[in-house]
């Protein structure tokens, strides 16, 4: 039968001189292409509808949703104390930082701020900025991965266990720690960890060079990179974008300079992207001030060691925030997460149950400029663009 | 800039259309009309004073009591600095809150002023209800244009956000489990 | 390998031809990467230096389902992914496993109450081989479930196939 078909099929190309025929061959279709959920390179269950000319995609449209786990809804039915392991689950990677914005915007709302220990205040920021270096090094290893070099994982997981046993030795727990709390921390920092955490800064600070050695100056990282996904300043703000991504593309915007952030006190520089391989706000931009803030996060936690020498042990205030009532009024706060501006909308009505709660993931509106920016370019530059944004997906979708 | 002083400039260029302020709170707002709100949107992004040029977030709340929803944006200001080296600084920051009622829930879309204002709107719209009106990325439903849903799938029933949300008890031949009913399929 | 299976009665041969299949399959799972969330951190710490998944022959992490033995459900799983979960799963050639990883996928875990989006457990989805729980599981646990796992697939035999009702439900599907 197969015979026959064949036979009866008349020769396309019979009546096509070669010149149209090798034009026919060389011509691209507009083409559909799913890019995820499950995909190696979308950090999570982001999905991309590419739609593409050969090697062009013409228009990148992310669906979210894949990991929405009705976080805002758990958020009005348990009071904020037992809201906080939920927080640890939005930003997976970054735990202590929304335990932190949690637990403050409560406290400010409640007026519990006022009694939160100078102890507690110094410990929050270790732990902060020792979770900002862990979240970095995943970024990192990950942008590696995504571009094709296995080692840099291997190294950046190396160095993030050493923090997670500190971690573990103060909450006991790896990933989910829920140890900052409404009030203040759930116990005082465990014996000689201040010395041990002194211990892995000496330990950790050279390796950063290991780092930039080993894939930022990289020549075939820096091709991938350079150049690539360009976010003018104008468009950062527009787009509501903050964190790494907003300062990789020149705005120098840090919600800890800001007066009020409690970090008024430590000499820290806030990296900002300069263009140095490309234009300003490309893809190694926003890489390079990933890089460049752990450094800085190691000199706050330096600083924020020696004060803690001299103060006493922390009181058990965060037993007060389990018998907390939410006055009848609302807030909004934000603090500097790895990945950006994390912010919480909580709205009390008398009880000790929120009657809202919201959440403002950087990750979310940092991912909206995907659309804009995965314009035009190739189909391997949209692995390096959304690895760029480091997105977390339960923050998106949360 | 104190809430209070860009509250008084709102006031002085849109007379009725700033219904209410409230300020002795952790959370200073103005509160403006449905109508208005593009238009003082524009305005408070543009106007060389205020220069509100960054878009926190869109916080939809049911206040099921009153029979309303209310729509916060935060809104703030980021400025250079004297030098390109100098920090941003956040100069001003002020909520807005827009009003609208529960049986009839819309508000006029604000994403051609603040682009990140697109997915906000859109996630208020899935999980509270709130239809943004000519939002740039509407579909057409029941009952007219809406926004498009972004976290639930689109043929998801209801927006559970809203205080008397019924959750569903099953989902493309998937049961949903309660506490109550154990229902697990046997492999 | 469904050729082979179901065809023989057990027996002296086929006992120790098992044990040569088992022997190669048990030491050789390649896990598919389906990191969903906060458990795929634990699960890429697995592969890391530190716990270092290659000791047990599980470190083979494919992209593709098509290359894959292991599918381990990591994170929590959504209405809306729980059609894809499946379709990922009759991707999979047989044999396949499944191993449901943290408290969301083994029964909702912190979002069993009010989680109105969340599947109450993957096994509603797809047939599950082993529990691994936690919330996350430390990637100790992790290692224990594929220890489990092995020990599961020691214990197979070709004389019995368990894939043939899951082959026709998945052509069907």
């Amino acid at each position: 039968m197969a015979d026959v078909i064949l036979e009866s099929q008349p020769d396309i190309n019979a009546d096509l001189s070669s010149d149209q025929i090798q034009q026919q061959d060389l011509q691209t279709e507009e083409m559909l292409v799913n890019m995820g959920p499950q995909h190696p390179a979308t950090h999570g269950v982001l999905r991309v509808v590419l739609r593409t000319d050969g090697e062009m995609v013409l228009e990148a449209v992310p669906h979210i949703g894949y990991l929405h786990r009705c976080a805002e809804k758990i958020g009005e039915t348990v009071a904020p104390y037992q809201y906080i392991p939920y927080t640890d689950r939005m930003d997976y990677l970054a735990g202590m930082n929304n335990n932190l914005a949690f637990a403050q915007a409560v406290e400010k709302l409640t007026g519990l701020e006022a009694e939160i220990t100078e102890r507690t205040k110094l410990i929050r920021i270790v732990f902060a900025e020792l979770n900002r270096i862990a979240s970095h090094l995943v970024s990192f290893g990950t942008y590696g991965l995504d571009l094709g070099a296995f080692t840099p994982f291997l190294y950046a997981f190396r160095e993030r266990e050493y923090i997670l046993d500190l971690f573990e030795s103060a909450c006991g727990a790896r990933l989910t720690y829920s140890y900052i709390t409404v009030g203040g921390v759930t116990d005082d920092l465990p014996e000689r960890f201040v010395d041990i955490t002194r211990e892995f800064l000496d330990y950790f600070e050279p390796k950063v060079h290991e780092y930039n050695l080993l894939l930022s100056h990289n020549h075939i990282f820096i091709k991938r990179t350079a150049n690539v996904g360009v976010i003018t300043a104008q468009e950062a703000l527009d787009y509501g974008l903050s964190g790494p991504v907003l300062r990789g593309s020149g705005v120098n915007f840090d919600l800890r300079k800001q007066p009020g952030s409690g970090y008024e006190d430590f000499d820290f520089n806030v990296p900002v992207g300069q263009g140095e391989k490309g234009k300003v706000g490309d893809c190694w931009d926003r890489y390079i001030v990933r890089v460049s803030e752990m450094l800085e996060s190691v000199k706050i936690i330096r600083q924020a060691l020696d004060k803690l020498d001299g103060t006493e042990g922390q009181e058990t205030l965060h037993k007060k925030g389990k018998t907390l009532k939410l006055p009848a009024d609302e807030i909004y706060y934000e603090i500097e997460n790895p990945r950006g501006q994390l912010g919480f909308f909580v709205r009390g009505n008398g009880s000790a149950i929120p009657d809202r709660v919201k959440a403002r993931g950087p990750s979310f509106c940092n991912l909206c400029v995907t659309e804009k920016v995965c314009q035009d370019v190739l189909l391997g530059d949209v692995a390096a663009i959304i690895g760029s944004i480091d997105v977390v997906m339960g923050e998106v979708d949360r | 800039m104190a809430p209070e002083e860009i509250a008084e400039i709102l006031k002085e260029t849109f007379g009725a259309s700033i219904t209410d302020t409230e300020f002795e709170t952790a959370h200073p707002r103005v509160v403006v009309t449905a109508d208005a709100w593009p238009e003082v949107a524009a305005f408070l992004r543009d106007d060389e004073r205020l220069q509100l040029n960054f878009l926190r977030s869109i916080s939809a709340v049911d206040y099921l009591e009153d029979d309303k929803f209310a729509a916060v944006y935060d809104l703030a200001s980021y400025r250079p600095g004297k030098t390109d080296s100098d920090a941003w600084a956040l100069t001003n920051a002020v909520a807005v809150q827009v009003w609208t009622d529960r049986s009839d829930p819309h508000i006029p879309s604000v994403a051609h002023v603040w682009r990140a204002a697109d997915w906000h709107e859109r996630e208020a719209y899935d999980l509270m209800g709130v239809i943004f009106d000519n939002h740039p990325d509407s579909v057409e439903g029941l009952n007219g244009f809406h926004p498009r849903r972004i976290l639930c799938p689109d043929d998801w029933e209801g927006h559970p956000l809203q205080k008397d949300y019924a959750f569903p008890m099953e989902y493309h031949g998937i049961p949903a489990v309660t506490e109550l009913n154990q229902t697990r399929p046997i492999h | 390998m469904s050729w082979i299976e179901n065809r023989f009665e057990e027996g002296l041969i086929i006992t120790s031809l098992d044990w040569a299949i088992n022997w190669g399959r048990r030491y050789s799972i390649w896990p598919m990467t389906f990191g969903l969330a906060c458990c795929a951190i634990e699960m890429m710490a697995i592969g890391g230096s530190r716990f270092d998944v290659d000791r047990f022959g599980a470190g083979a992490f494919r992209a593709s389902p098509r290359q894959a033995d292991l599918m381990i459900v990591a994170g929590t799983v959504t209405y809306k992914m729980a059609s894809r979960v499946k379709r990922l799963y009759n991707q999979m050639p047989e044999p396949k496993y499944v191993m449901a990883m943290g408290a969301c996928t083994i029964g909702g875990g912190p979002y069993f109450k009010n989680g109105y989006h969340v599947v109450k457990g993957v096994d509603l989805v797809v047939p599950v081989d082993i529990y691994v729980p936690g919330c996350p599981p430390r990637p100790e646990t992790l290692l224990e479930g594929i220890m489990r796992l092995q020990d599961k697939i020691k214990n197979s035999s070709i004389a019995t196939d368990k894939w043939t009702g899951a082959k026709e439900e998945a052509l069907t599907a």
